[in-house]
């Protein structure tokens, strides 16, 4: 009786997710399968065969595959170190690091913009103390950068909440049956942090793929990442058909990281 | 029972500047069950871990056979803990939680088998190889935990209120299955608890603590026959506890009534605190013992009548077989050997004794 009142109170969400997920989804579809005139098609899908889209593609993934690692590899010990070396006011640090999340995530890439420019703060610094300047902006490091930066706070959060869950006493427990800190790490904190890590995966790969905003500002328009290639479609070109065929391709791509992290979740530890 | 084994010198500890354990000394001997008992709070967990490595002490130094090990890990201390809620890795089945240690240690496959199996027929949990530990009940998850310290073959066993989360016939189950396994196993058992039942049960030696003192060391008879303070006396058993004065060697004065004992060496007309444990209190007819009462309430206990008699302003608490209906006018009669006399308390230490009313 309880299931049936619940289903009730889950209907705003059913018409949220029918209206803004549902339909737009099969509009996408339908878009990308069918041509100008409306016939079916699968042009637009095997496009991306072409060597610009495929370029874009490859691109996009190994930027995406990139900037995750480096976020793991900087969230993940800031996590240990918040966790257990500074375990007073550690949800404080934390939330220093999650801070720019809560702004929008265009300024913050015009401010890397302005930081790292020919003549932006940097250089500007680099000027005055009489050292050479340092160009990265319009170069992949710029738009890798601007990836790690908008994308660390969604690896800092699952991670830490599955770093700090771990009992303290089970840490112990490991130390006591003899285990040292690399044994503990190793066999215990590593296991149990993994549904985080996966989560904290998928969700800075999921955006730093589809970006492009972050490499259209910092790539200055000169690295065209697949999500360019799809803007200009929809945008310059007009061409939805086109635009909706390559997205479709992208999101197998999603759907494909989302059920490694669905896999994992349901082996989640409570 | 004969060396020290673990010896505690002088151990304070404080968290940011609250003192939990104040110069603590204690002494654990070999192949000795001892029992830290004492209310929440009073630094039992906190002594525990201190001899786990898992706290170090302000001041103060931990010897294990002589040496000192103050500083040493948790890993490097022949030392095995269970802990309170009982801390399985939950995701590893039953036989890798009890295969942890002995993989660390390197032993060889076929060993480890060999300990996972006999381990598991100790705690009377055989088949339980495969279960991951969410599946374990309470009871069960305990002896996994208990399986996982023993195959180690530690020196010493610390199981800080391994039974708290059971069930009473459960508990007793258990607490019959760690004797059986300390007696199998021969190690030597520090244990915690706040049941002193429990305590006066298992233990070889009970140390009663309160606020981070040590109120008396001691076997589970002479802590609940000749507790040295009013704290201890309290804590073990119910007890009347009542305000008196020593008249001389072998008499004291309670409210106003004189009693013979057996106790010497208080001095003259000075004020002491007199314990009587209720089932010690006989209760006879009106005018018959040394104070005249009236019986204010009556609850059935199954093996005993608890009865409340109110004399002179003191409400005594009574065990007896003999059933007296509320209002029924008796009076008190208690055996000289059976009055407890134990000083006011002086010091710091005994002070802590009071607060805690
Ligand atoms: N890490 C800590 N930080 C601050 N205070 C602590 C810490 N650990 C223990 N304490 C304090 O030390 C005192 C003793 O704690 P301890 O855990 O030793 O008590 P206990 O006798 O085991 O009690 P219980 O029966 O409730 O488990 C308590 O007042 C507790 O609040
Ligand atoms: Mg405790």
């Amino acid at each position: 009786m309880n299931s049936s009142k619940n289903r009730y109170l889950a209907s705003p969400y059913l018409i949220w997710s029918a209206g803004f997920i549902i339909i737009p989804l099969i509009m996408v579809l339908y878009y990308a399968f069918t041509d100008y005139d409306g016939r079916l098609t699968f042009s637009n899908v095997s496009a991306i065969i072409y060597y610009v889209n495929i370029k874009a593609l490859v691109l996009s993934v190994i930027f995406s595959v990139v900037a995750t690692l480096f976020c793991l590899l900087i969230a993940y010990p800031l996590c240990l170190i918040l966790t257990t070396v500074i375990k007073n006011g550690s949800s404080f640090l934390s939330l220093i690091f999650i801070l720019p999340m809560w702004m929008n995530s265009l300024l913050r890439t015009y401010a890397w913009q302005n930081i790292l420019e020919r003549k932006g703060v940097i250089n500007g610094i680099l000027a005055f103390l009489n050292l050479p300047p340092f160009y990265i902006i319009n170069k992949p490091p710029a738009i890798l950068l601007g990836m790690i930066y908008d994308f660390l706070p969604f690896m800092v959060l699952p991670v830490y909440n599955s770093v700090s869950r771990i009992d303290k006493d089970i840490l112990n427990a490991a130390r006591d049956l003899g285990a040292d800190s690399f044994d503990t790490f190793v066999r215990i904190i590593w296991p149990l942090s993994l549904p985080g890590v996966i989560s904290g995966i998928t969700m800075v790969f999921v955006p730093s793929l589809t970006t492009f905003v972050i490499s259209d500002i910092l790539g200055g328009g000169k690295i065209l990442l697949i999500g360019n290639v799809i803007e200009q479609l929809f945008t310059q070109d007009s061409d939805w058909n086109a635009g909706a065929g390559l997205s479709a391709i992208l999101m197998i791509f999603i759907v494909i990281s989302m059920f490694v992290t669905a896999k994992y979740d349901r082996e989640d530890i409570k | 029972m004969s060396n020290k084994l673990i010896d505690l010198q002088h151990i304070t500890k404080s968290y940011s500047g609250n003192t939990v354990l104040d110069d603590l000394c204690l002494y654990i001997r070999e192949n000795e069950f001892l029992t830290l008992l004492g209310p929440s709070g009073c630094g039992k967990t906190t002594t525990l871990r201190i001899i786990g490595g898992f706290e170090t002490p302000d001041s103060g130094q931990v010897l294990f056979e002589g040496k000192d090990i103050t500083a040493l890990p948790p890993n490097k201390r022949e030392v095995n803990t269970v802990f309170q809620k009982y801390a399985l890795f939950p995701h590893m089945t039953i036989a890798d939680n009890i295969a942890f240690g002995l993989k660390i240690r390197k032993k060889s496959s076929a060993y480890i088998k060999d300990k996972i199996k006999y381990a598991l027929k100790l705690v009377n949990l055989d088949g339980f190889e495969d279960r991951m530990p969410d599946s374990l009940s309470g009871g069960q998850q305990q002896r996994i935990a208990i399986a996982r310290a023993i195959v180690n073959e530690p020196k010493v066993l610390l199981l800080d209120e391994p039974l708290g989360a059971l069930d009473l016939k459960l508990r007793q189950d258990m607490q019959y299955e760690l004797i059986r396994l300390k007696n199998e196993l021969g190690i030597t058992f520090i244990y915690v608890t706040h049941d002193q039942e429990e305590a006066l049960t298992m233990s070889d030696t009970i140390v009663v603590m309160n606020q981070g003192y040590i109120q008396q060391i001691g076997s589970p008879v002479n802590i609940y026959n000749e507790p040295e303070n009013a704290f201890v006396a309290d804590f073990i058993g119910d007890s009347n506890i009542i305000e008196g004065v020593m008249i001389r060697d072998e008499l004291v004065e309670i409210l106003g009534a004189r009693f013979d004992c057996v106790d010497k060496g208080f001095g003259e007309n000075n004020p002491v605190d007199v314990v009587i444990r209720p089932e010690d209190i006989d209760l006879l007819g009106p005018g018959e013992g040394a104070l005249d009462g009236v019986v204010t309430d009556t609850i059935f206990k199954g093996v005993h009548y608890e009865m409340c008699v109110m004399s002179r302003g003191f409400e005594f608490v009574v065990h007896s077989t003999d059933y007296y209906p509320v209002d029924s006018k008796v009076s008190i009669s208690v055996h000289p050997f059976d009055i407890q006399i134990m000083h006011k308390p002086e010091s710091e230490d005994e002070k802590a004794v009071e607060i805690d009313e």
